[in-house]
């Protein structure tokens, strides 16, 4: 997949992620809430934003990478515009979770990790999300859908705009 | 800023509106000072750390006060010394509700005589193990219990500063968290000079990024650090040296929300609930194939047969029970005739379990043991850190194992050698994780050893689970409608109107698409 960082489009917010940097400066281990910052205002890990946080914390950048890949919340990859996490703790393993998952990946035509052409969507398999009285559970950004049934997977693509097959 | 008696003037004055408003919303039983959720499910619960779940209402501090909150902080601050407070706590026996159960007193002993200029207290809160959400529930509906619990063990221990570490993917609990730090500032119960008697205590928030390991303590202190979540070697203790080298204290969520409780109520009356060597209660998530799931607090010993069949109503669709899992991916698989086995820390640890963070996953018998086993390894795979090699090398070796036997290319041996690995990590890896990432295998090999012979010699899956080992054939019973031609996404079913159908075994995929719409139940698994 390709992409590139586009920095005029994302000035404001490069000042706004500055902002974030300067409130942690002087915080101890300042780094991964730094990193949560920029994935919340990016969605993702531009490098351009790696060696501005390399400079502003005076961190060497091969640490910074060290740091983000060993923690699965952080992507050096655009997300779609729609996040679709099928949870897959033992509750929602146990009842059918898997089987939610494949359904997903088999509609969308991607496999989990993915993201569309279209970036309209990607699929992550997630660790437990606490919600095992409701398995299986899958969220669609913060939209929680419980007690899913696979026939039902169609319905949740069509309803954030996409096609399914 | 807040006195004592202000606080007490609080609680007076806010007690009978709390009270009032529950009676509105007739979901508690009011017994003298006590206060109850309704219900047959709760009516067989003992809660202590879940006491004002559903009861308060997490965004407002003066629900908490009105059911005792900080009047313990408040008593000791200033009728106790901190030698005094850990006293009571070894004395209570209370033990880690994370998984280990150390002894919270001893551990907050180590920590208080190790002389310092700086000290730490970290809650840990983040719950990873899948299927548990008992911290979470706590978090979410009674953040200030927690709080009250870090602000006396930061005072037995002599720490100023505290450190929750919590889930990200817990968006509501970090907001909870969030409005009780602030107010319970605002109320001058945190911060500065507490209650007018000079102590301090800060509390921070720092997210997880998505690393199970991180709930592991020396990985959780690397994580705060900002470095990457790899486990140090022990020891020495992090009570001794621990965050940026300082001694700290780890508590996990449901033992913190347990101590305000312990110092109001005192240590006999603790200790007269639970069991001489686990006493007090335990907070568990049953889930999976039970009729009623979701949290349950009961006293330690409780049988399972009672949280299963008493509390949770038996297992679902009235099928058969084939086992018990708990303690997460660290934990092992129970069979059904273990079940009146006493749930406490020694009784679990007897048969190759462990009571772990609380979560209790019910299997019936549709559940394969192996393809479980094979589940959690690949949780534990994709989550191990890869600083040792027994686990990052060993438990990737006996993934691949597992996926041979649920495949049905799995030679007769490597059970026996499957067994050996695993005995060989549990010795050799690093940390907690990878010294317990064994116990789904080896638990399910001691009481589910029929299941992986069926796997590997008569190359069959008797839960009818793994896709591999099924054949799905029509039986005479096909009446020839062609809705299974239509949906098969291989069309490998070929058969004339009104005729019975076959499938082509070659070209199956195993979907099971025919199986589940066939409406006269005519596909066979086999």
């Amino acid at each position: 997949m390709e992409f590139k960082f586009d920095k005029e489009k994302n000035k404001e917010n490069i000042e706004k992620f500055k902002k974030t940097v300067q409130t942690y400066k002087d915080t101890k281990g300042a780094l991964i809430p730094v990193l949560q910052g920029a994935q919340e205002i990016f969605g993702y890990l531009p490098v351009e934003i790696l060696q501005l946080i390399s400079v502003e914390l005076n961190i060497p950048i091969s640490e910074i990478y060290g740091v983000a890949t060993f923690y699965s919340q952080f992507s050096f990859i655009p997300k779609g515009e729609n996040i679709i996490s099928v949870c897959l703790g033992t509750a929602c393993y146990v009842k059918g979770g898997q089987e939610i998952l494949e359904e997903f990946e088999n509609q969308l035509g991607i496999k989990a990790g993915d993201t569309t052409e279209d970036m309209k969507f990607s699929i992550t398999s997630t660790r437990c999300v606490g919600d095992c009285s409701m398995a299986p559970v899958v969220l669609v950004n913060d939209d929680v859908y419980p007690k899913l049934k696979k026939d039902k997977v169609k319905e949740i693509i069509l309803k954030y705009g996409g096609v399914a097959k | 800023m807040i006195t004592t008696e202000k606080l007490e003037k609080i609680r007076q004055e806010h007690r009978p509106i709390l009270e009032e408003r529950l009676i509105k919303e007739d979901k508690v039983v009011i017994k003298g000072d006590e206060i109850l959720l309704k219900g047959d499910y709760y009516k067989k619960q003992y809660r202590i750390a879940l006491r004002n779940c559903g009861i308060v209402d997490p965004g407002d501090i003066r629900d908490y006060i009105a059911m005792d909150g900080y009047k313990a902080l408040s008593k000791i601050l200033r009728e106790k010394e901190p030698k005094d407070v850990i006293e009571d706590m070894k004395a209570s026996n209370l033990r880690g509700r994370g998984g280990a159960g150390f002894p919270t007193g001893r551990k907050w002993e180590e920590s208080f005589k190790k002389a310092s200029d700086k000290k730490y207290f970290i809650c840990n809160a983040d719950e990873g193990d899948p299927g548990a959400f008992m911290d979470r529930s706590i978090l979410e509906n009674d953040p200030h219990a927690v709080l009250e619990g870090m602000a006396i063990g930061g005072y037995a221990v002599g720490s100023d500063q505290g450190f929750i570490y919590v889930r990200a993917e817990y968006p509501t609990a970090v907001e909870s968290l969030k409005k009780a730090i602030a107010q319970a500032k605002e109320y001058g119960l945190l911060g500065e000079n507490i209650l007018g008697t000079g102590f301090n205590f800060d509390i921070e928030l720092r997210l997880g990024s998505g690393a199970f390991v991180c709930g592991e303590g020396t990985a959780l202190m690397e994580s705060i650090e900002g470095k990457r979540g790899m486990p140090r070697k022990k020891p020495p203790r992090t009570s001794h040296v621990g965050l940026w080298q300082k001694p700290t204290i780890l508590n996990n969520v449901e033992t913190l929300a347990n101590v305000p409780v312990i110092m109001n109520k005192g240590v006999d009356w603790f200790r007269s609930i639970g069991t001489e060597k686990s006493p007090g209660t335990k907070v568990f998530a049953l889930v999976g194939k039970v009729a009623n799931s979701g949290l349950v607090e009961v006293p330690m010993g409780t049988s399972l047969r009672e949280i299963i069949y008493d509390i949770g109503g038996g297992v679902q669709d009235g099928k058969a029970l084939k086992a018990v899992q708990t303690g997460g991916p660290s934990g092992g698989c129970m069979p059904a005739s273990l079940i009146d086995t006493p749930v406490d820390f020694e009784s679990l640890a007897k048969i190759g379990s462990i009571m772990g963070s609380g979560g209790m996953v019910v299997m019936d018998e549709n559940t394969c043991m192996v393809d479980i086993a094979r589940f959690f390894l690949e949780f534990t795979v994709d989550e191990s850190c890869g600083k040792c090699t027994p686990c990052r090398i060993g438990n990737k070796r006996m993934l691949e194992i597992l996926t041979r036997m649920t495949n049905g290319t799995a030679e007769e041996r490597e059970i026996e050698e499957l067994k050996e690995l695993a005995e060989i990590i549990e010795d050799t890896a690093l940390c907690g994780l990878g010294q317990t990432s064994p116990n789904p295998v080896l638990s399910t090999i001691r009481y589910f050893y029929d299941e992986y012979e069926a796997h590997v010699m008569d190359r069959i899956c008797p839960s009818g689970v793994c896709k591999a080992l099924l054949r799905y054939n029509i039986s005479d019973d096909c009446i020839g409608c062609r809705r299974c031609v239509k949906v098969c996404p291989v069309s490998c079913i070929s058969g004339k109107v009104k005729e019975v159908h076959v499938i082509d075994q070659d070209k199956c995929i195993k979907c099971g698409s025919c199986y589940d719409v066939c409406p006269k139940n005519a596909i066979k698994i086999g």
